[in-house]
C-alpha cells in the first residue's frame, strides 16, 4: 500500500544526473523533494520545463542550488553524484551539516585520497588506506555518522518508464535502513536491507568492470556463452577484489552483486555497457568520453582496482585486461585472447 | 639519579576544595538510596526484556544453576558464608512456582532479590576518612621506603629527597583533564597490565588533584585483605568475572551507568582483564564503555536545554619496565589463546605478604613508569577543547546531543548506541598506540626478539618459543645495527603523533641499548634479556621475553628488523 500523505520534513537529493533525477521521483511519491544541481541553467530547465534527463519530475520535486538551505530544512540527504566530484560536494555541504544528518548515498565509484603531490600514477603503491569508499568520503569530510548508501540493479531508464525495480539500502544503523525504506518504497519499488555497508558499496562499485567488459563482448558480436562465461567468472573477480578491500563474501551474492551485475551486463542503457561497446568497435576511450554526457563510472574503478591488484597481489585478469584495453591501446580482441590462455581455471575457490 | 626529562614535579591544587562536594561522597552518603534505584531500574529492563510467557523462569533458573556450579567449582575468600543458603532458598521458591501460571509478579520478585544482593556485593564502600588515610599511607610509607634506599645513609628513612614524583613521571594532557572534570563527568579508560595499576591509577587521581573516582576492580583482589583496604577506600566498586549471568550483568551495568549520571567520575579498564600477551589491548570490552554511552544520552533526555553535562573519555596509558606478572599472564595466554576460561588466580599477588614484599622491591629499586594522559574525547570519539566542547576534523565545533536525536527529539536506540559504542572503542584503541611512551627496555625486547624469530623462519610461534635459550645468541654489533634502525622508525612515526617516546630514549645508541637490557624485566628470576661478558645479548626466559616486545606490536615494525 503507498500512502499519498507527505511526511512531514522534505528530503533532498543531491545531483541531478539520470539516477539521482530516477531516485527522486520515487521519493516524491511521498515526501516533498529538493533536488540539488550547481548548474543554474539546469535549475531553470527544471523549473521551466518540468523535465530533464529524459525523466519528467513529479509535481512535488522542487529544484535548487542552495546546500545551506537543503541542510536546514531536510534531515535525510541522498546525495548521488559522481565519485570524482563526490568529496569537492561534501566539502560544500559539510559546514551545514550536523550529527542528526541521514546521508544515503547512490554513488557506485571510489575516491583516491593519497598524499599531496600524489597521482595514481606516481604512487608506489595503491593500498587500502589510500582508496576510500563514498561513506568513508562521508565521514573524512562530515560529522554524519549515520549513513547508508542505496545499490541494486536500478537502471535509470526504466525506473523513469516505471517498470518495477528493487534495491538494497546498506547501513550499520538500522533507523538508517528503516527511514530508506520508509522513504523509497512503493508498490513498484522493492526495498532490501543490508547491514554490511562496505561490502554492498563495493559490490556496486566492482560491478561496473564487468559491466565494461560485458559491452565489449557485445561489441565483438559474441553470444550469450561467452557473456556467461563473463558473468561467473566476474563475479569471482569481483568477490577476490572485493574480500580484499574489506567487504563480505554475501554482499556480493545478492541484489546489490549478482542482481545489478546480471542487470548491467545486458544493458545497453548502461554507461559502462556502452564504454566497452563502443571500445570493441573501434573507438578509443578519449572518443568516448568526449561524447557521453554522463560519467561511466567503471573508467575509473578500472583504473585504481587494478593497482590495487597488483599491490595485494589479488588475481584479477579481467580488470587487468580492461586497463590494457582502456590505457595501452590494446584491442579487444587480443584482450579476450588473452583472457581465453588464462591458466588458471578452478571454477570456484571461494566458498568455504 | 633522578629521572630526566619532561616529567615535571608540577604540584596541583584540588580541584574541589572539600571532599564533601565529591559526587563519590554524595553517592556514599545516600548510598542505600542508590542501592535502591539501580535495583529498581535493572529489575523493570530485565522484565522489559524478557516479556515472553516463560522468559523470566528461564533467566532465573538459568543463573541459579551458574551461581550453584560457581559455587562448587571455584569458590573465593571473599564469598560471603550464606551463598549456599541464599542459592538454596531461591531454589526452593522456584519450586513453589513450578506449577502457576500467572506468576510473573513473582518470579519479579525473585529477580528483584538477586539483583538487590548483587547490587549490594558490588556498591563500593566508599568512606573519606579512610580514603585520606589510605592515601596519606600510599604517600608517606612509598615516599620513606624510597629515600631510605637511594640514599644509603642512616636516618635518611626521614627524609624527603625523593618523592614518588620522581619515580612516576605523569605527562600528556593533565591540565586538560582537570578541566574536563570542571565541566563535566570524566570516564578515565587506562591499559591494564598489572594488578599494581588500580593502586596505581588511584594515586595519580589524588596527585592531580581530582577528587576520587569510582572504579570497577576484579572482586579476586579483595581475596588479599591490604589491597581490599587501599580500594575500598579509593573508591572502587567490586567486578566479578566469575558472574557472568544476565542479572548480574544487567546490575553491574545499570550501577555503573546510574553513578555516571549522577556525575561520578568513573574509571574502567576496558581491555576487561589485564592484557595477557602484553600488547596494547587492541580490541576492548563495550560492556561498560556502552553504560557510559547510555548515560549521556539519559543525560541529554533528561535535560533539554543546553544544561546537560557532557561525558568524556580519557584514554591513559601506564608504561613499566617490568611487570611482575609478566611471566604468569604470558604462560596463562600461551597456553588457552582465544580460549575463555574460568578465571583462576594463582598469580603472584596471591598474598598480602607478597604483595608487600613485591611493593618494597618496585619502589626502592629503580624501575620508573610512566603515565600518559590522552586527549579528552566526547562519546563519538571527537577530540574535545578545554571548555569541553567537541570539536570536528575540521575544527568546527559540534553539538553531541545531535548524535541521538531523531527527528529533532532524543531517541533511545539500542542498535545505534552499540555501534557509536564499538566506533568508540575504536577510537580509544588508536589513542592508547597514539600516547604511548615508547621505553627502551620496550625496543630492546622487540629488536632482539625478532632477530631470533627471524633466524626460524619455519618453526611456528609454539616451536620457536621452545628453543633451547642457550642456543640464542646475538653479537652486539648486529643488534646495534638493528636497534638503530629501528629507533629510527619509531622516531619517524612520533613524528608523525602516532607514538610517543620516553625522553631517555634518545640518548646515545649504547647507552640506550645499556638501560634497556638492564631495566627490561629487570626482577624476574630469569631476566628476559642479558648481556654476557663479550658483550652478546642472550635471553634466559624466551616467553617473557615475547612478553615485552608484544609491548611494540601494531606499529607496524615486523618489516624492520
Amino acid at each position: 500500500m503507498t500512502s499519498k500523505k507527505l511526511s512531514k520534513k522534505p528530503v533532498a537529493v543531491i545531483g541531478a544526473g539520470s539516477f539521482g533525477s530516477a531516485i527522486a521521483n520515487i521519493l516524491a511519491e511521498k515526501s516533498e523533494v529538493l533536488l540539488y544541481s550547481r548548474d543554474s541553467e539546469t535549475i531553470k530547465k527544471i523549473a521551466e520545463t518540468r523535465t530533464h534527463r529524459g525523466h519528467k519530475l513529479h509535481k512535488n520535486v522542487i529544484p535548487t542550488g542552495d546546500l545551506s538551505y537543503i541542510a536546514n530544512t531536510c534531515d535525510i540527504i541522498f546525495p548521488i553524484v559522481p565519485s570524482s566530484a563526490f568529496r569537492s560536494m561534501m566539502q560544500l555541504l559539510s559546514p551545514y551539516l550536523h550529527p542528526y544528518h541521514i546521508l544515503i548515498h547512490g554513488t557506485k565509484g571510489l575516491d583516491l585520497s593519497l598524499p599531496k603531490g600524489e597521482t595514481l600514477e606516481t604512487a608506489e603503491a595503491i593500498t587500502r588506506d589510500s582508496i576510500r569508499t563514498m561513506s568513508e568520503v562521508i565521514r573524512d569530510e562530515s560529522v554524519v555518522v549515520r549513513i547508508g548508501c542505496l545499490a541494486g540493479p536500478n537502471l535509470a531508464r526504466e525506473m523513469a518508464d516505471e517498470q518495477p525495480a528493487a534495491t538494497v539500502v546498506a547501513s550499520r544503523f538500522n533507523e538508517v535502513i528503516r527511514e530508506g525504506e520508509k522513504l523509497l518504497r512503493n508498490d513498484r519499488f522493492q526495498v532490501y536491507g543490508n547491514s554490511d555497508l562496505i561490502g554492498i558499496e563495493l559490490a556496486g562499485v566492482l560491478k561496473n568492470i564487468i559491466a565494461i567488459a560485458s559491452g565489449a563482448l557485445s561489441g565483438l558480436g559474441l553470444g550469450e556463452n561467452a557473456k556467461g562465461l563473463l558473468i561467473s567468472r566476474g563475479m569471482i573477480e569481483m568477490i577476490y577484489l572485493g574480500k580484499a578491500m574489506g567487504g563480505d563474501l554475501h554482499a556480493f551474492i545478492g541484489l546489490a552483486g549478482v542482481g545489478d551485475l546480471v542487470a548491467t551486463c545486458n544493458s545497453t542503457h548502461s554507461r559502462n555497457f556502452t564504454v566497452g561497446y563502443r571500445l570493441a568497435t573501434g573507438e578509443n576511450l578519449d572518443q568516448i568520453i568526449e561524447s557521453m554526457e554522463e560519467v561511466a563510472e567503471g573508467v575509473n574503478t578500472v583504473r585504481i582496482a587494478k593497482k590495487f591488484a597488483e599491490h595485494y597481489k589479488v588475481r584479477a585478469p579481467i580488470t587487468e585486461a580492461l586497463y590494457s584495453v582502456l590505457f595501452e591501446g590494446l584491442t579487444v580482441d587480443r584482450a579476450l585472447q588473452f583472457l581465453m590462455k588464462y591458466p588458471y581455471n578452478v571454477d570456484i575457490d571461494f566458498l568455504d | 639519579m633522578k629521572p630526566k626529562g619532561d616529567s615535571k614535579n608540577k604540584s596541583y591544587e584540588p580541584i574541589l576544595p572539600g571532599t564533601e562536594d565529591w559526587p563519590v561522597v554524595q553517592l556514599s552518603k545516600n548510598r542505600k538510596q542508590f542501592i535502591g534505584e539501580v535495583v529498581d531500574t535493572a529489575v523493570a529492563r530485565l522484565s522489559a526484556e524478557n516479556n515472553g510467557k516463560n522468559n523470566l523462569r528461564d533467566e532465573i533458573e538459568n543463573t541459579m544453576y551458574l551461581e550453584q556450579l560457581r559455587i562448587k567449582q571455584n569458590p573465593w575468600r571473599v564469598d560471603p558464608d550464606d551463598e549456599y543458603k541464599f542459592w538454596s532458598s531461591i531454589k526452593d521458591e522456584l519450586v513453589d512456582l513450578a506449577g502457576e501460571t500467572n506468576s510473573r509478579a513473582k518470579e519479579e520478585a525473585l529477580i528483584r532479590k538477586i539483583s538487590s544482593r548483587y547490587a549490594h556485593e558490588i556498591a563500593g564502600n566508599f568512606k573519606k576518612s579512610r580514603y585520606k588515610l589510605a592515601r596519606e599511607i600510599v604517600k608517606f610509607g612509598f615516599a620513606r621506603l624510597l629515600n631510605a634506599t637511594r640514599v644509603k645513609r642512616f636516618g635518611a628513612f626521614f627524609r624527603n629527597e625523593y618523592t614518588l614524583r620522581d619515580k612516576i613521571q605523569i605527562t600528556g594532557k593533565t591540565k586538560l583533564l582537570r578541566n574536563l572534570a570542571k565541566k563535566g563527568t570524566v570516564v578515565m579508560v587506562p591499559t591494564h597490565f598489572s594488578n599494581l595499576d588500580s593502586i596505581l591509577i588511584g594515586w595519580i587521581i589524588h596527585v592531580i588533584g581530582l577528587p576520587a573516582f569510582i572504579y570497577g576492580a576484579g572482586l579476586n583482589l579483595f581475596n588479599i585483605n591490604i589491597l581490599a583496604y587501599f580500594m575500598n577506600s579509593l573508591g572502587a566498586y567490586k567486578v566479578d568475572r566469575r558472574k557472568k549471568n544476565p542479572i548480574y550483568l544487567e546490575t553491574l551495568k545499570t550501577y555503573s551507568n546510574l553513578a555516571i549520571q549522577k556525575g561520578a567520575h568513573s574509571l574502567f579498564f576496558p581491555g576487561g582483564t589485564r592484557s595477557r600477551s602484553g600488547r596494547i589491548e587492541d580490541s576492548l570490552k563495550l560492556g561498560l564503555l556502552g553504560t557510559a554511552m547510555e548515560a549521556q544520552r539519559a543525560i541529554f533526555k533528561e535535560k533539554p536545554n543546553g544544561k546537560a553535562e557532557k561525558i568524556f573519555i580519557v584514554p591513559v596509558v601506564i608504561n613499566y619496565n617490568f611487570v611482575l606478572e609478566a611471566p604468569a599472564l604470558i604462560n596463562e595466554y600461551l597456553q588457552q589463546k582465544g580460549q575463555e576460561r574460568y578465571y583462576s588466580e594463582s598469580d603472584e599477588y596471591s598474598s598480602s605478604y607478597k604483595m608487600i614484599k613485591f611493593l618494597i622491591k618496585f619502589f626502592t629499586k629503580g624501575s620508573d613508569i610512566s603515565v600518559s594522559i590522552g586527549r579528552g574525547l566526547d562519546l563519538m570519539g571527537n577530540y574535545v577543547d578545554e571548555q569541553g566542547r567537541s570539536i570536528d576534523r575540521q575544527g568546527r565545533f559540534i553539538n553531541t546531543r545531535d548524535y541521538f536525536t531523531s527527528n529533532g527529539e532524543i531517541t533511545i536506540d539500542k542498535q545505534r548506541e552499540e555501534e557509536y559504542t564499538r566506533h568508540l572503542s575504536e577510537v580509544i584503541v588508536k589513542e592508547y598506540h597514539r600516547i604511548n611512551r615508547v621505553f627502551a627496555s620496550h625496543l630492546v625486547a622487540f629488536v632482539a626478539f625478532r632477530i631470533w624469530r627471524k633466524r626460524y623462519p619455519k618453526l611456528d610461534l609454539y616451536e620457536f618459543l621452545r628453543l633451547p635459550e642457550e642456543d640464542l645468541s646475538i653479537d652486539y654489533e648486529t643488534f646495534k645495527k638493528a636497534f638503530k634502525k629501528c629507533r629510527k622508525k619509531v622516531m619517524k612515526l612520533k613524528k608523525k603523533d602516532q607514538v610517543n617516546v620516553a625522553a631517555h630514549l634518545k640518548g646515545k645508541l649504547d647507552e640506550v641499548i645499556k638501560l634497556g637490557i638492564d631495566n627490561v624485566g629487570m626482577y624476574h628470576a630469569r631476566r628476559p634479556l642479558i648481556m654476557d661478558k663479550s658483550n652478546n645479548i642472550q635471553t634466559k626466559d624466551l616467553n617473557t621475553l615475547y612478553y615485552y616486545h608484544n609491548r611494540m606490536d601494531g606499529y607496524d615494525l615486523e618489516k624492520i628488523v
